[in-house]
């Protein structure tokens, strides 16, 4: 942020600024800041009788078998989506880019799926995988073999695709933002000295576009949270044990009013969220 | 060679589109679809039955009949579907009267801590609902809200994501033209009003829009903190329909489709200027 030298603030000014911040601040402390810090000095203790446990709830979590079931298959779907997820988009908004002309009715058809309420399509990915369902049916057509997406190891891949599906054209456009920030006399001195199109993108466009593409990394894993929409409309409660993520875990925690662990729980995760923020931030001062 | 280069490219392109778009095709054409026609073609997934489910790239008969009927006979949808309305605008009119301030004080206000609301207010943005519901949980049981509209309208009005990114568009409004309207002896909330307003509108619209796609979309909330089936908005309603009532499931998909879709074509230049703050960069 540019430092200017701000007007001293009079008492008059002060009152316009809290009357302008106060609403909104007290609605986040009271719904969202101070129950986290509540359930932060809760975590400590049993929920019922409230008596000091140590660290005993975090333990029950971190031995607990779904949790440790949940935990790796919500890192494997991590580590397979957001690369893929990175490469594809990437690939999208340079060429679209290049495209520019027909670009942007492309660019449309692939940022259509994020308008597009995860329910109003759960009828159709019942269609699309179901054992008997259009997919494995366009499978037998083109010679392979029908795959078992929702009772088998490949419930996991339903939502890798589900996952690339909503998020490749939101991610494209976040790329295609970093493109443009790009200068065209860059683009010119290259051509200027001969570069063909691989030299330019390998030498010129990738090297410009690295803040972004840590901000988009960082973004790709905090949405990745909300594949679990999908997931659950699809598969219910308990799918598949290959797609069983944390989210389904919470849930069910929550449903049978395992406060205890539930609240060791959001702890963990608050704490890797931060970190993860932690990083995005310092892509940010990094630009500024 | 280029040439051939460039037709295939466009091919491969052309392919991923229509894949991508493909799933809300089949919303459209099984909504004209006809119960008999869904139920011949669909009876492999639903039934169980012998050979494999197809899909007919346009309706044998297009048929009004399912619409018609979720429009005219279903009092379930409408209330549904109500519960939406209320749900979305509810959080929409909510964040325009409080977060729209809120984000001009701190973009524009000189405020010791500034910087630190600022950060604050990023973490809690990023927060996946799943750490934030077993809290909430105990506020609205605290403040009685469990089971009515209000436990998930009132936590989503005060999301910090609108004031981020309004703060972010707001910043870009030139000091000058303030300073002018000072020196003519406006006053804070007349400069908010007509200078403000009118000048951030486009990013108070793209916030808006993120917004709504957002709330119309919502599963989770609904699905933590209302027990009441009337409660209920579309997203919780539509998974339950099974193969009865496959016209109707599919006609009431398009119609919670359509209001996404429109607001999505109307306004994407909009929408892809708020998807561009959210990455950070200006």
């Amino acid at each position: 942020m540019r430092k200017r030298k701000l007007p001293r603030p009079n008492v008059r000014q002060t009152v316009i600024t809290w009357a302008f911040l106060l609403p909104n601040l007290l609605g986040v402390l009271c719904f969202a800041l101070l129950p986290m810090l509540q359930v932060l000095a809760g975590s400590f203790r049993n929920t019922i009788s409230g008596k000091w446990m140590g660290f005993q709830n975090f333990l029950a979590v971190l031995k607990n078998p779904a949790f440790r079931i949940a935990v790796s298959n919500t890192a494997r779907f991590t580590a397979v989506c957001i690369p893929l997820l990175i490469v594809l988009s990437l690939a999208l908004a340079v060429v679209l880019w290049a495209i520019a002309r027909v670009g942007g009715t492309l660019r449309s058809a692939f940022l259509m799926p994020m308008a597009v309420p995860a329910a109003s399509v759960v009828l159709v990915w019942k269609v699309l995988f179901h054992e008997k369902g259009l997919i494995n049916g366009s499978l037998l057509v083109l010679g392979g073999s029908g795959v078992d997406w929702m009772g088998s190891g490949a419930a996991f891949w339903m939502l890798v695709i589900s996952y690339l599906w909503k998020n490749l054209g939101y991610t494209m456009v976040l790329w295609t933002a970093g493109l443009t920030a790009i200068p065209d006399s860059v683009y010119e001195a290259a051509q200027m000295d001969g570069a063909n199109t691989w030299q330019t993108f390998l030498y010129i466009t990738l090297p410009n576009l690295r803040t972004t593409g840590y901000s988009i990394t960082v973004l790709s894993l905090l949405n990745s949270f909300k594949v679990f929409r999908e997931a659950w409309l699809v598969a219910g409660d308990y799918p598949d044990e290959s797609m069983y993520l944390l989210q389904h875990l919470y849930n069910n925690w929550f449903r049978e009013l395992d406060f205890d662990k539930i609240a060791a729980a959001s702890v963990m995760t608050s704490a890797v969220v931060f970190i993860l923020i932690g990083f995005l931030r310092k892509a940010w001062d990094k630009e500024e | 060679m280029r040439k051939f280069g460039k037709a295939l490219l466009f091919a491969v392109l052309l392919g991923l589109t229509l894949l991508i778009c493909y799933p809300v095709w089949v919303v459209l054409t099984g909504a004209f679809s006809s119960q008999w026609e869904l139920e011949a073609n669909l009876s492999p997934v639903f039934t169980n039955a012998e050979g494999m489910a197809v899909w007919s790239a346009l309706p044998a008969a297009p048929t009004l009949q399912s619409l018609v009927e979720v429009l005219l006979d279903s009092p379930g949808f409408f209330t549904m579907f109500w519960n939406s309305a209320v749900i979305s605008l509810g959080i929409l009119a909510g964040q325009l009267l409080i977060a729209v301030p809120a984000a001009w004080a701190l973009a524009r206000f000189p405020l010791r801590g500034k910087k630190a609301i600022l950060t604050i207010y990023i973490v809690l943005m990023l927060m996946p609902f799943q750490v934030l519901m077993f809290p909430q949980y105990l506020v609205l049981r605290g403040f009685g809200l469990l089971d009515t509209l209000g436990a998930v309208i009132l936590p989503a009005i005060f999301s910090t994501f609108p004031v981020f990114i309004l703060h972010r568009f707001f910043l870009a409004i030139p000091q000058q033209v303030l300073e002018a309207a000072r020196l003519d002896g406006a006053g804070e909330l007349r400069i908010f009003c007509q200078i403000a307003i009118p000048l951030g509108a486009p990013g108070i619209l793209s916030v808006g829009i993120l917004t709504f796609l957002d709330s119309w979309n919502m599963i989770e909330q609904p699905m933590t903190y209302l027990k009441t089936k009337t409660l209920w908005p579309l997203s919780l309603f539509l998974p339950e329909i099974g193969i009865g009532d496959m016209g109707m499931g599919f006609a009431a998909s398009l119609l919670m489709l359509v209001p996404a879709l429109l607001l999505f074509l109307g306004c994407q230049e909009y929408l892809e200027q708020g998807i561009a703050l959210s990455g950070g960069k200006d």
